[in-house]
């Protein structure tokens, strides 16, 4: 039992190794494409996303909604301190590490925040109040100004000339625009070794005791309280954990484009990260990193077939969806390729 | 779950296939390939679409005519989603391509996020409608046919001080918007050395954009005679039928994001009656060019065509003139097309559909902007 889920920890760290090693050695050779290219940094941040917020759908069983607001200001902390460290620290790696963890850092103080009052609620009420926290996050970020000039910084939420800069000084957070000129830190092999790092957290987590505890709670939460488990503790763990490491993705993300606004991480960001955990399956954490990759990349290949692109995106997506769930596919798949099936299952 | 993993690697295997095939090298096939950039689908698409549009008809126009210096034109638009990071992916798949100038993006914030790719790879740039003024400063491969959000505010702020339209001005801005809120910044700024007072700001964002009463009542107890409306026309319609519900008559004065009010469906057009409005384009003008270009997209698309497809069609006539003046040839690499073709364009004087145009070596246009004021529900020159 235990050696059979060191293998299939060694086979999802493998994956990601071996993915990394076929990249490096297609870009080194020159054979990928502008558009892969330009993807390779996205996809590692999706995956990242997936995962954590695989951690708190699939494994502490709770519906976040709002897990585009931790990676917003993931996002903004990080590119924050990049933008105003940019001419102090001028080595690109160490700022984006720090950078990274200052982002998570952050986010896991707002998901502690926010994991407190939210936790106590169960089921739909929880995926709605973390749909609120994460809608407010990104109207409190579209309203920031702050500026910084030979007095210091200023800060606004009205506009920029609330903050009385003087003439010279930089706007370092403009409300809506957010962030612009974000040094372009984030690179493949950052962002393989951040994947890493979360699998790494993530898996071992579940392999814990703790995390245990937090699938006890999960499984059935009345037994686990009557033997003694702190129910708000561990599912608090499971919250932070999984917002710090959302952060750490913004703070990544934040790095790849030259620009950053609030208004991206709106409440169809976190359903995006939702259907690449329940497409990828529920509490399978190879299934995330493979379902992030592919639904990031699908669309992009797509732009062949200009405006059928989202219809026919949005049609495979229905159909991902009824394969992997409905019973009557099930059923059929039972039926038709049952010999493949059942010889998975002794597998299992 | 197993088989669906199967399936799921053998489907990014396919992908991983598909995604290998290297990039063909276009150039040196005789025909300048000209990318476009703006949102196709979503919320911002009839934006894109527009330039999307314009753009093919001037396309059109120029192949017919025997292409640029003698070469033929090829035209790729891609969807960005008005998203930034699509807009980088679409602006990779069109280095793909075989891209060698492009126009675009539309939108503003995702512009910010191609010029840095663009600066990085030194492709030329023409932004037809990227309005913020980060759009165009990561390099000095880039340029705009429209006026920046500062240009607009300030010329705004100045038609009304000059003009004497009003002592008393309110303003509604959406505080969530880039364009809004930056025309706003530069309005107000360029207030203070006019001669009027800015004596209620009011604002919404873009997910309260149905109820306007509060913002309107405030502006009505201000007692301003005129309210400046920086924003785009579906709110701004929305905005004159509940301060003609409220009864509160004033002055309206827009910027160029108003052009379009006229065609929103369900609209009682005179509701617009009186409204101002700095354009860079007006599809009722009688030159022969505007009149053709307007008669050509009805006829290709149905609608009158707004100012995001008259910036678009007035870019690829300037891509046209800079590349003539440059005398590049399809050849050449992308670099070395940037190279002479941001000289010439300080060297040019374009005289379009949006005016007479010339720019500076910073990629901002110099023009003259057109107020416009709705009379039976057509504009007017003021």
């Amino acid at each position: 039992m235990k050696n059979k889920k060191l293998m299939g920890n060694l086979i999802t760290y493998g994956l990601v190794i071996v993915a990394y090693a076929i990249v490096a050695y297609l870009l080194h050779a020159g054979r990928l494409t502008s558009l892969v290219k330009g993807l390779l940094v996205p996809i590692c941040v999706y995956v990242i996303l997936a995962v954590s917020l695989n951690l708190v759908v699939g494994i502490s069983g709770e519906l976040s909604l709002g897990h585009a607001g931790f990676m917003c200001v993931g996002a903004f902390s990080g590119a924050f301190f990049s933008k105003c460290l940019q001419d102090t620290l001028s080595f690109a790696p160490l700022r984006l590490a720090l950078a990274i963890a200052v982002g998570a850092v952050v986010a896991a103080v707002f998901g502690l925040l926010i994991g407190i009052p939210v936790l106590r609620l169960k089921g739909d009420y929880l995926a709605i109040v973390t749909l609120a926290f994460g809608e407010i996050i990104k109207n409190v970020m579209n309203i920031f100004y702050i500026g910084l000039d030979s007095n210091g910084f200023h800060f606004s939420v009205k506009d920029q000339f609330s903050m009385g800069m003087e003439p010279g000084g930089e706007i370092l957070v403009s409300g809506p625009m957010g962030i612009t000129g974000t040094p372009k830190d984030a690179s493949f092999l950052a962002g393989i070794i951040l994947i890493l790092i979360t699998l790494f957290v993530v898996l071992h987590l579940i392999d814990s005791r703790d995390g245990r505890a937090i699938m006890a709670i999960r499984d059935n939460r009345i037994a686990a309280d009557s033997i003694g488990l702190n129910i708000t503790h561990y599912k608090l763990m499971a919250f932070t954990v999984s917002a710090a490491l959302t952060g750490a993705a913004g703070s990544l993300y934040a790095h790849n484009l030259a620009t950053l606004q609030a208004k991206k991480f709106d409440y169809n960001f976190s359903i995006l990260a939702l259907v690449f955990v329940v497409l990828g399956g529920i509490g399978n954490i190879r299934g995330s990193v493979i379902a992030a990759v592919v639904l990031t990349v699908l669309p992009e290949l797509l732009r062949g077939m200009a405006n059928y692109r989202m219809l026919i995106y949005s049609i495979i997506l229905i159909l991902m969806m009824l394969f992997n769930w409905a019973p009557r596919f099930l059923e059929w798949r039972e039926r038709h390729l049952g010999r493949l099936f059942r010889k998975n299952r002794k597998e299992e | 779950m197993k088989n669906m993993k199967k399936a799921l690697c053998i489907a990014s295997a396919a992908a991983m296939a598909v995604m290998l095939v290297p990039a063909q090298a276009f150039a040196g096939e005789g025909a300048f390939h000209i990318g476009m950039i703006g949102p196709l689908t979503g919320g911002a698409a009839i934006y894109g679409s527009a330039v999307a549009n314009a753009a093919q008809i001037a396309v059109d126009e120029i192949n017919e005519a025997g292409g640029i210096a003698g070469f033929q034109v090829e035209y790729n638009p891609q969807d960005d989603e008005h998203d930034a990071e699509k807009s980088v992916n679409a602006y990779n798949a069109l280095k793909d391509w075989g891209m060698q100038l492009l126009l675009g993006t539309v939108t503003s914030a995702p512009c910010i996020a191609v010029e840095a790719e663009a600066a990085a790879d030194n492709m030329f740039l023409l932004t037809p409608s990227g309005t913020a003024v980060d759009c165009i400063t990561a390099g000095d491969n880039a340029f705009r046919v429209c006026f920046s959000d500062p240009a607009q505010g300030t010329e705004a702020a100045r038609y009304i001080g000059e003009h004497d339209l009003a002592q008393k001005v309110g303003v509604l801005y959406d505080s969530s918007d880039v364009y809004s809120s930056g025309i706003y910044a530069t309005f107000r700024a360029e207030a203070q050395s006019q001669g009027f007072e800015i004596v209620a700001d009011t604002s919404f964002t873009s997910d309260s954009k149905t109820d306007f009463s509060a913002q309107l009542q405030t502006l009505m107890d201000s007692g301003c005679d005129l309210v400046f409306i920086p924003f785009y026309y579906n709110e701004a319609s929305i905005v004159l039928k509940q301060a003609s519900d409220m009864g509160f008559e004033t002055q309206w004065f827009g910027v160029d994001g108003i052009d379009g009010i006229l065609s929103v469906e369900g609209f009682d057009t005179s509701l617009a009656e009186n409204v101002m409005l700095l354009t860079p384009f007006v599809p009722t003008a009688e030159d022969e060019a505007t009149q053709a270009f307007v008669a050509k997209y009805q006829e290709s698309y149905g609608d009158v065509p707004n100012q995001f497809a008259a910036d678009a069609y007035d870019g690829v006539y300037i891509i046209k003139q800079a590349i003539e003046q440059a005398g590049v040839t399809p050849d050449m690499d992308a670099s070395e097309i940037c190279d002479a073709v941001k000289v010439a364009m300080t060297e040019i004087e374009f005289s379009g559909i949006t005016g007479d145009i010339t720019w500076t070596a910073d990629g901002e246009p110099t023009k003259d902007p057109i107020a416009v004021v709705i009379h039976n529900g057509i504009y007017e020159m003021m």
